[in-house]
C-alpha cells in the first residue's frame, strides 16, 4: 500500500488507549506480505516478525498503535453526554467538534459551542472547562441509550487532510505516524540483508502506562528495543531548542533513556546513507516506550527516532510524509548494520 | 441536496460569489425577473396575478468566516474573523483558503509543554495561525495571497432524530427556503431577495429593500438555538424540533405585532408547530429593511440552529418542513389577497 493511503486508513480509523483492537486487522494486513509471522498478545499488541540471516541477534522495534479520547460519563436528561479525557487532551481544543462515540454502533454527535450572541463579552478570554462541555448526537435519552454506556470510548471525527509539500493533517498521527515508519522500514528490510531477527510491534496504550510495550519487550527480550514516536514541530509558540523542524528527517534522542553506543552508530548510519536527521534532547525518562523497554528485565539498550509533528495531541496533527519515509529508512539500514560479531562492541560502555 | 450544496459551498461576508452563483443556476429558470445588483444581491421577481401590495422574502447568502491578514516567514497565515466568531472554537479545526480552497489547519500548542496554567485561559487571536503546509513565505505566496478569506471546512451530515450537522446553516438554511419557494410557487407576485454582508451590519438588505420598496417583508434565518442539560427553558432562545421560531423582537427590530399574529393565525390553521424566537439578542436584515425608504412591516421567520457561527451548526429536517409548510400557507394567503 502506498505510504500516505495507509496513513489515511490508520489515522481516520479509532482506537483510543485499551481499545485499540479496531485497529488490528489493517495493520495485520498491511504487513502480511512483508512478514514471516504475526501474533496479538493478551494485551493486543500487534507482533510483526521478520526472520534475520542469524537468529543470534533481536531487534524490537514499538510504535504505538493507541491514541488519546475521551470516554462517557453520564448521559443526561436531555440526551446530551458527558465526558472525560484518556490520555493528555488540551481541553480548547475539542470544543465545537465533530465527534465519533463508539458504541454498539457508531454514532455520531457534536461537542456544542455557545453561540456569541448569547455571551458576555469577558466570557470569551476564559478557556471551557471539559466538564461544562457536552456532546450532542442529536437523539433523546432512551435512544441514547439504546446505543451507549458510560465506559464508552469518543474520538474526534477527522479525516487526513493533504496539505502542500506532502504534509498531511490528520488526528492520532501520533503515533500511526510511527506505525508507517514500522512500514517503510519492513519495507526496506525486504530490500536487503540483515542478520538480526526483527521484530516490530504495535503497542498498546502507550498515552496511558506504556502497558503494551512493557509486556511485548518482556516477552520478545530484545537486544535492542527502538521506540519510534513522534517529537515536537517547530512552530512559532515554541522554543526552537524543545522542538524539531518539519521535512528535516528523523529526530534523534539523546539522553539518559538512550544506549550512547547505539546512539553513536545510528547516527553514523545516517551520515553514511545521506538521511538527514536532528538531535533531540531528553534528560531522564523519555515519555515513550522507551522507558519501559530501557528497565524491562535485567535491562534493555534503547533508541528513539521521532517523527517530527505539529500541534501534538489536537485532532489536526501535521507530518511530512518525506520525515516518515527517512525514519524508516534510517531504521532499516541501522538494522542491516548490526551484526552479531558488532554487537558487543556496539553495547560496550 | 440542495442544503447540502449550499452548506459545502464558501461565502464568507463580503465574497459570496460562490453560493451567490449556486443560487442563480438553481433560481434562474424559474423568475421572471432577475438581477444582481451593485453591491452583489440578487433581486428576483416572480409575476404573479396579484399585486396590491408588494411582498419581498429574503435570505441572506453571506456566513462568517476568516480573512487573511499576513504571511509570516515559515509560510504560516495570519487572519481575523469576519463577523461574530467566539475564538475559542477556532482552534484544532480545518479550514478552506482562498478560491482554490486550499486546505490548512489551525493548530495549537501542544499540552505536554504547556505550563500549568495556560490552558485555563483562551487562546489569544494573536496565538492562532492557519498552516496550509507552507515551507516558508514564498512557498506560502504561491497559493495564498494577503486579503484571501478562509472558510470552515465542514461538511454536511444527516444524523440523530432527523438532524442536519454543517457549517453555515445561518443562513445557508434561509437561502434553501427561499429558493424551494421561488420553484414551488406559481401565480403569485413577490420579490425574493439573497442578501450579501448580513454577518458584519446588514449591508445589503438596504440598497436592496430601497430598490425594491417592498410594503411587506419575510426574513427566513437560521436563528440562535441554546440548549444545555438542565437550563431553564426561559433561557433557551429557540428548541429545536419545536417548529419554526418567529421573531417577537431583537437589537434591530420590534416586529410589526399584527402581521405576526397574521402569521401565528395561519400556523394555527394549517396546524403548523411554531415556536417564538425569545432572546433579544442578535439582529438580522430586517433591522434595515423596515426602515428602508417610508418604512415597511416585517416579521422573520427562523429555522433553529445548534451552535451558529461555529463550523458545526444543527439543525431539524423536522423544522426545515415545518417552516416550508408555514411559508406555502403564508403565500397562498397573501396570494387571495387577504394577507
Amino acid at each position: 500500500m502506498e505510504t500516505k493511503a495507509l496513513l489515511e486508513l490508520l489515522s481516520n480509523d479509532y482506537g483510543v488507549s485499551g481499545f485499540e483492537h479496531t485497529l488490528k486487522d489493517s495493520i495485520i494486513n498491511s504487513f502480511n506480505k512483508f512478514s514471516d509471522d504475526i501474533k496479538v498478545d493478551a494485551l493486543g499488541n500487534v507482533i510483526i516478525f521478520k526472520k534475520g540471516q542469524s537468529n543470534n541477534v533481536k531487534i524490537m522495534l514499538a510504535a504505538h498503535m493507541d491514541e488519546i479520547g475521551l470516554m462517557v460519563k453520564d448521559i443526561e436528561d436531555n440526551g446530551f453526554i458527558r465526558f472525560t479525557n484518556i490520555g493528555g487532551i488540551d481541553p480548547r481544543t475539542i470544543l465545537g467538534q465533530e465527534v465519533v462515540v463508539h458504541g454498539t454502533k457508531d454514532l455520531f454527535g457534536v461537542i456544542g459551542s455557545k453561540p456569541p450572541h448569547l455571551q458576555e463579552k469577558s466570557e470569551q478570554d476564559k478557556a471551557i472547562k471539559m466538564e461544562d462541555m457536552t456532546i450532542d448526537i442529536g437523539l433523546s435519552k432512551d435512544e441514547v441509550q439504546k446505543y451507549i454506556n458510560i465506559g464508552d470510548t469518543i474520538t474526534v471525527r477527522r479525516n487526513l487532510i493533504e496539505l502542500k509539500n506532502n504534509r498531511v493533517s490528520g488526528k492520532a498521527l501520533d503515533d500511526r505516524a510511527g506505525i508507517l515508519v514500522l512500514y517503510e522500514c519492513i519495507k526496506e528490510l525486504s530490500k536487503i540483508d540483515h542478520e538480526a531477527d526483527i521484530y516490530l510491534v504495535t503497542t498498546v496504550q502507550e498515552e496511558v502506562s506504556m502497558a503494551g510495550a512493557l509486556t511485548s519487550s518482556f516477552k520478545i527480550n530484545p537486544d535492542i528495543g527502538i521506540a519510534v514516536d513522534v517529537g515536537f514541530g517547530t512552530t512559532p509558540e515554541l522554543n526552537k531548542s524543545n522542538s524539531i523542524e518539519l521535512g528535516e528527517g528523523p529526530g534523534i534522542t539523546l539522553g539518559g533513556n538512550i544506549h550512547p553506543g547505539l546512539r553513536k552508530k545510528l547516527v553514523e548510519v545516517a551520515k553514511e546513507y545521506n538521511i538527514p536527521y536532528q538531535m533531540e534532547v531528553s534528560p531522564g525518562p523519555t515519555g515513550t516506550d522507551a522507558r519501559a523497554m530501557q528497565i524491562t528485565r535485567e535491562g534493555i539498550p534503547s533508541l528513539v527516532l521521532s517523527v517530527p509533528l505539529r500541534y501534538m495531541h489536537t485532532s489536526v496533527e501535521v507530518v511530512d510524509i518525506k520525515d516518515i519515509k527517512d525514519t524508516g529508512k534510517l531504521l532499516a539500514f541501522f538494522i542491516a548494520s548490526v551484526s552479531s560479531e558488532n554487537l558487543e562492541g556496539l553495547l560496550c560502555y | 441536496m440542495l442544503l447540502k450544496l449550499l452548506t459545502e459551498s464558501s461565502g464568507v461576508s463580503g465574497n459570496e460569489k460562490e453560493v451567490r452563483d449556486l443560487i442563480m443556476d438553481e433560481i434562474r429558470g424559474y423568475s421572471d425577473s432577475i438581477k444582481i445588483d451593485r453591491l452583489g444581491n440578487i433581486i428576483a421577481y416572480k409575476k404573479g396575478l396579484n399585486s396590491s401590495q408588494k411582498l419581498m422574502i429574503t435570505a441572506h447568502m453571506d456566513e462568517v468566516g476568516l480573512l487573511i491578514t499576513d504571511i509570516d516567514s515559515s509560510g504560516l497565515l495570519k487572519f481575523i474573523t469576519v463577523g461574530g466568531i467566539d475564538k475559542r472554537i477556532l482552534v484544532s479545526k480545518s479550514v478552506h483558503v482562498g478560491k482554490d480552497k486550499v486546505y490548512g489547519v489551525i493548530g495549537a500548542k501542544p499540552i505536554h509543554l504547556q505550563k500549568k496554567k495556560e490552558w485555563i485561559n483562551a487562546l489569544d487571536m494573536d496565538d492562532l495561525y492557519i498552516d496550509i503546509g507552507a515551507t516558508s513565505k514564498e512557498d506560502a505566496e504561491k497559493y495564498v495571497n494577503i486579503g484571501d478569506y478562509a472558510s470552515f471546512q465542514s461538511d454536511y451530515i444527516e444524523f440523530g432524530d432527523n438532524l442536519i450537522k454543517a457549517k453555515a446553516l445561518d443562513n445557508r438554511v434561509g437561502c434553501s427556503l427561499l429558493i424551494d419557494l421561488i420553484k414551488e410557487i406559481k401565480d403569485i407576485s413577490f420579490y425574493a431577495v439573497f442578501t450579501v454582508m448580513e454577518e458584519v451590519g446588514l449591508v445589503g438588505a438596504g440598497p436592496a429593500a430601497y430598490e425594491v420598496n417592498p410594503d411587506m417583508a419575510i426574513v427566513l434565518e437560521g436563528t440562535l438555538c441554546y440548549e444545555m442539560p438542565n437550563m431553564d427553558s426561559h433561557l433557551m432562545p429557540t428548541q429545536i424540533g419545536k417548529g419554526p421560531a418567529i421573531s417577537l423582537a431583537d437589537r434591530t427590530t420590534v416586529y410589526n405585532p399584527q402581521f405576526r399574529k397574521r402569521i401565528e393565525e395561519i400556523a394555527k390553521s394549517n396546524q403548523i408547530p411554531y415556536q417564538y424566537r425569545k432572546s433579544s439578542m442578535g439582529g438580522n436584515d430586517s433591522g434595515k429593511i423596515h426602515t428602508a425608504k417610508t418604512g415597511s412591516i416585517t416579521t422573520c421567520i427562523s429555522v433553529p440552529c445548534r451552535y451558529i457561527h461555529s463550523p458545526n451548526s444543527v439543525m431539524s429536517i423536522k423544522d426545515y418542513e415545518n417552516t416550508q409548510k408555514l411559508l406555502r400557507a403564508i403565500l397562498t394567503e397573501y396570494g387571495k389577497g387577504v394577507l
